[in-house]
Parts: structure tokens; sequence; C-alpha cells
């Protein structure tokens, strides 16, 4: 078995195995907690339309912050939405979700992906950046912080470098850049990367409370 | 360190003294072994991982935008007053011993238990430079409510026996006494009595039946007794059915403040179980932030169901009175800045309310920047005005406040809570401000068309 058929088969598996049982795993994990009904007269019915706007207030920040931390959004949003691109509009991607899912989707040409791939890592580098200069950041960051953003920019350099043929041996660089990204599903359920679920529970929890009581969060 | 005793007296007239490294002294209470603080603290704390805690637990990516809408964080620029920061062990807890993965962190030992020398480290953290405002929420890209969780963290902490000396003492004279500044029943009495004489107005104390019953924190009580004469006053005029007891006075809920839920359970039941006794529709709350917070949002917790009578904070029953035509007002013709309580309006929902009774006074209200439900903290909330080390502090955070009121070149400051209020006095005082703070209810019942007039 080469390097290749092994980042195909049984590391893709274990990889996405646990995964879904990780994601499952932690996210029941904090459902099933306990939780006492607020027994205080709301002020106003419909707390859920909150919490719905809660979703969409808290994608960019309130006026007075902006100038605080407006470019830290647009890296954050750079990252995310590179991800995105990358991810699901690169032709190799696509045809691997093909497989999958058995339909194929519109990609983008492989000129602009590698220029969106790019862009992101340069923005992961500049996050970095700012994790170790700024105070606060490098105060409160901890293991999980650096190895989210480790795991998280690895594909991307290893994708780079096999669109580039940088590799010695394509075969064995495209293996390396599977098994970077196996490396960031199996991490996934275990550290902060499992915003992608809790920013939707946390910003509607918020908002939903906030609702009833007719205040601002 | 210095040590707390019940026995010591807490004398409120003395020179305050403040220290500029406040992590200097941590403050305990009680016997208890450095083992036996710690496994109090985690207990507690493991207490109140519930759903909605472990969601905003897990939730966190540590990307410090909090501090930039910190009140103490923007005028010190210490990392550590980064208000996630301030529950690092209560994230550590929650991490080792209630989350999904806490079997994993602790048969690996990836997160260390929490010990005695980083709760004694977090006790400034915690209470010193957190009034509980909620401001970080509103600039967390997961829209965490922090302050909510410093209010369950520092149950813990109070159970451990590591709450900051001055807090402590006013919350144990409450619990003991039934106020926190000594307005005791025969104090608030007298004071009540002093009051009607003094401003020829009745006073009610101690209706046996009555609608309306009405509750004074003992900031007002104590240093702004006006506020009293001006509620009875408005009550009067509207004719209501309402009275003062002197078995359920007290607004503020220390319980709550320092960590104490049962202290704060057994202060709101004496509110809520006079309010049942005497029939009462509605309880009118003072001119208080926390109290509103305490009783409003909590206080059915507390009761363990659904309230038999309406709360309202004293700026929302002005609000309803005024849009009844219930009361009529005298225009003020001035410029009116509006310092907002934070409990009030942005963690309590009645934001709209003064505003409403400003444009019923007919000031010309300009609002200061980041105003109404964003406004910024005074920095005295949450029992931070109590501690003494934490001055130095709460003077610079005044100090944004004072430069953003000024800012606003209002001819008048007004807000609807004692509290800010005399933090407001306090600091205007250190810092030489040149205006004061007024409080909505007085400037109301100052400016009432009485009924020979209408």
């Amino acid at each position: 078995m080469t390097l290749l058929d092994f980042a195909r088969g049984p590391a893709m598996q274990v990889a996405i195995f646990i995964f879904v049982l990780g994601i499952v795993w932690r996210l029941v994990g904090v459902w099933a907690l306990r939780q006492k009904k607020d027994l205080s007269e709301a002020r106003q019915k419909g707390a859920w339309i909150g919490g719905i706007k809660g979703l969409f207030a808290h994608a960019w920040p309130y006026k007075p912050f902006v100038p605080k931390v407006g470019a830290q959004y647009i890296v954050g949003y750079v990252i995310h939405l590179g991800l995105f691109i990358v991810l699901f509009f690169g032709t190799p991607h696509m045809l691997f979700f093909a497989d999958i899912v058995n339909f194929t989707w519109w990609t983008l040409p492989g000129g602009v992906i590698t220029f969106v791939a790019l862009i992101t890592t340069v923005a992961l580098f500049i996050a970095l950046a700012k994790r170790l200069v700024d105070p606060v950041q490098r105060l409160i960051s901890n293991f999980d912080d650096y190895a989210t953003w480790f795991v998280t920019t690895l594909p991307f350099l290893t994708g780079l470098a096999t669109t580039a043929n940088l590799w010695p041996h394509y075969e064995t660089g495209l293996a390396i850049h599977l098994l970077s990204v196996w490396l960031l599903l199996i991490y996934f359920p275990f550290g902060k990367l499992m915003h992608s679920f809790w920013f939707v529970v946390s910003r509607y929890t918020t908002g939903s409370r906030f609702a009833r009581r007719g205040g601002m969060a | 360190m210095s040590k707390t005793t019940t026995e010591m007296a807490l004398d409120l007239d003395a020179k305050r003294l403040s220290v500029v490294e406040p992590g200097t002294r941590v403050d305990v209470q009680g016997d208890l072994s450095d083992e036996a603080r710690v496994e109090k603290a985690m207990t507690n704390f493991v207490k109140d991982f519930g759903r909605v805690t472990a969601t905003y637990m897990e939730a966190c990516i540590h990307c410090g935008a909090c501090a930039h809408a910190c009140p103490f964080y923007e005028a010190s620029g210490n990392p550590r007053h980064t208000p996630i920061w301030k529950l690092e062990p209560f994230k550590q807890a929650y991490k080792r011993e209630a989350g999904p993965l806490a079997f994993f962190y602790k048969a690996f030992n990836l997160k260390k238990n929490v010990t005695l020398d980083e709760l004694k480290e977090w006790q400034e953290l915690l209470y010193d430079t957190c009034t509980m405002c909620g401001r970080c929420t509103l600039i967390c890209p997961m829209s965490i409510d922090i302050a909510t969780l410093v209010g369950m963290a520092r149950h813990g902490m109070f159970h451990a026996g590591l709450v900051p000396h001055e807090l402590y003492t006013v919350t144990e004279k409450a619990q003991r006494e039934g106020s926190p500044l000594g307005a005791t029943p025969q104090v608030f009495e007298d004071r009540v009595e002093w009051m009607g004489d003094e401003h020829e107005v009745d006073m009610h104390m101690n209706e046996d039946q009555a609608d309306v019953l009405v509750l004074m924190s003992s900031i007002e009580i104590q240093k702004y007794p006006e506020s009293m004469a001006a509620t009875a006053k408005i009550l009067n005029q509207m004719g209501k059915s309402w009275t003062f007891r002197t078995d359920g006075y007290e607004a503020t809920n220390f319980g709550m403040l320092s960590g104490n839920t049962g202290w704060q359970k057994e202060m709101s039941m004496k509110v809520i179980g006079t309010a049942e006794k005497i029939g009462a529709k509605l309880v009118i709350l003072p001119e208080c932030g926390h109290a509103y917070q305490a009783l409003r949002w909590q206080g059915a917790n507390m009761y363990g169901k659904s309230l038999p009578f309406k709360i309202q904070h004293i700026s929302e029953f002005l609000a309803d009175a005024v849009d009844s035509g219930s009361i009529k007002l005298k225009p003020v013709n001035k410029s009116v800045a509006f310092h907002d309580p934070c409990q009030v309006s942005r963690r309590g929902g009645a934001t709209q309310a003064p505003r409403k009774v400003l444009e019923a006074l007919g000031v010309e209200l300009i609002e200061s920047k980041s105003g109404g439900s964003m406004n910024t903290c005074c920095g005295g909330g949450g029992g931070v005005i109590t501690i003494h080390r934490a001055d130095t502090l709460r003077y610079k955070v005044m100090g944004a406040k004072f430069r953003q009121l000024d800012e606003t070149g209002a001819e008048m400051m007004v807000t609807s809570c004692s509290n800010c209020r005399q933090n407001f006095d306090d600091s205007s005082e250190k810092l030489n401000w040149d205006k004061q703070m007024n409080s909505l209810l007085e400037l109301v019942a100052d400016n009432l068309v009485e009924e020979a007039e209408k």
C-alpha cells in the first residue's frame, strides 16, 4: 500500500469517523446538560426572533467597536470565506466530494483558487502574528489556539505545494496534503474549530435570552 | 493578606485608602484549609455548569475582542483585565470537571486542577475589575454573556471564602441587619418620617393592604433620602394605594453581588413575602440598577415560580404614568445627557423608559457617544464601589465616562441609579468634575404639576 493509498483509504475512514463521532459527542455532551427554565415574566414574546437576529447582529461589530476590531473581523472573514471557496469550489475538491455525493457542481478556475488560497494563507499568518504580538491575545492564548492555527494552515500550505508541483514526488505530496486534511478533521472535535457549530448556538442563546428582556446583546 | 471577620466594624466615614497595585492584597474569610477552599470553589463552580453556561464556555475563540469593550481594560490597558481572562479558573474547572471532554482532559491531565493561588489571584479580576455591565457581550463575535458567567464564578469564590473584605462585610451586614449600609427597619422608618415632615408629603408606612409596594435602596435611604419623598409625592398625586414596609423595603441584594445564592434568595424572599402578604399588584424598584436585575430578572427564579405581582423600575413606572397622562410635568427647558444604568438598560431592557420621561420633561436629550444600550459603565456597579483597593482604577474608568458626558455639551446630567449617582458624586469630588449627576425621579418630582395647578 502506497502512502497515497493509505491516505485515500484507512486514514480517511478513521479521520471521518473521529470527526463525525467527536462532533456528535461534543454537541450532545453540552445539550444533555440540565438547564433551569427562566421563570421571570418576559417583557415581550417571540424570544426566538431575537435569537435569529442575534445570529446576524454579531456577524459584524456594532459601530462604536468597528475602529477597534473591524480589521480583526476582516481577517477572520478572509480566512473563513477563503476556506469555504477553496474547499467547495476548487475542482479537485469538488471531484472528491462528487465521488461521495454522486453529483457535481460549478467550480472556479485553478488560478483563482490558487490566488484565494494564497490570500487565505497570508491572512492566517497575519492572525498568528497578531496572536503572538498583541498582549491581550498572547495572554489568553493556549495550546488549542496554536494547534488550531497549525492544523488549519497546513492543508493550505500542502495544497499550494501540490498545485505548484513543489513536491519531489507528486503522489507523495498529494498524500501529504490529504493527510494534513485528515489531521484537521481529527483535531476538529477536540478544539475551538468546533466554533463552526457553537457560534450559532451561542449567538442564538444570548439573542433570545436578551430579547425576552427587551435588552441588547 | 487581610482576614475578614464579622466582628470588624465597618466605618463608612473613614478616609478611603486605595493602593496602586490592587493585586497585592488578597482577602480571605473563615478558617477553611487550602484544600477545602479549592474544593468549595470547584463544587460551586460545577453547580453552575448548565447548558447555557457550557455553550458559552465552548464558544470562546480567544479573539480578545471583549477587552476593547471593557471599561476596566480600556482604562488600565492591562491584558489581565480582558473580560474572558477573568473567567480563566471557571473555564478551567468546566473543561476538567464538566465539559463533554472532561474525562479526556482529566485522564491525560491536559487541564490542571485550579489552585488556591490562582483563585486568590483571580479575586481582583472577578470582583474589583468587573461590574457585570455586559458591554463585552456586545463586541463578542460569539455573543458570550461574560457578565452572567462572572456572576456565577463569584458563587464559587464566596463559598471558598475569597471575597474582597469590604464587599464581604457589607454583604454580611445586609444579611444580619437587613441593609448593607445600616438602614435597619427602625432607621428606615425614622428617615421616611423625617422626609415626610421635611417635604410635607404623606408617607404610607406599614399599610396592611396596598396595591403598590415601594422599595428603596440603602444608598437612597442613607445618602439620597429625597428619593423617598419624591416617590411618595408622585404616588400620592396619582392617587395610588401604596406603602413602604419595614419588613420588606431593601431593594439592594448583596447576596447576588458577592456570590452567595442562599443569601440572595433570602433577600429576595423578604420582599416577595411582604408583597404577597399585603396583596401588592406591583412592586416598584427604586433607582438602583442591580436591584432591578436581582428582583425583576432573577426574583422569580429565586422564588421557584412565577411572581404573583408585576415588578417595575421606577423609570418604567414613571414612563407609564407619563404615557397614560396620570402625571403632568412642567418643562425643564435644559439640555440633558442621560447616563444609562447598565443593569436597567442594556441588561434590563428598560432603555426607552427614561427617554420617554425626559421627553415629557421637555428637555433636549443629547445622547453621548456610545449611549443608550451601548452605554459605557461608570465602573461602580457589581459591588466594585465598595472595594477600597479598586478605587484607583474605578476613578480612571469614571474619568473616561466624564469625558464622554462632557463631549455632549449638555447642561444637566441625569441618571436613574443611585449607585451610579453615588459613584459620580464620589468621583467628581476626586477628579474635580464640575458637574453634578441628578436623579431622574427627583427631577420628575420637582417638576410635577400638582392638582391645584392643573
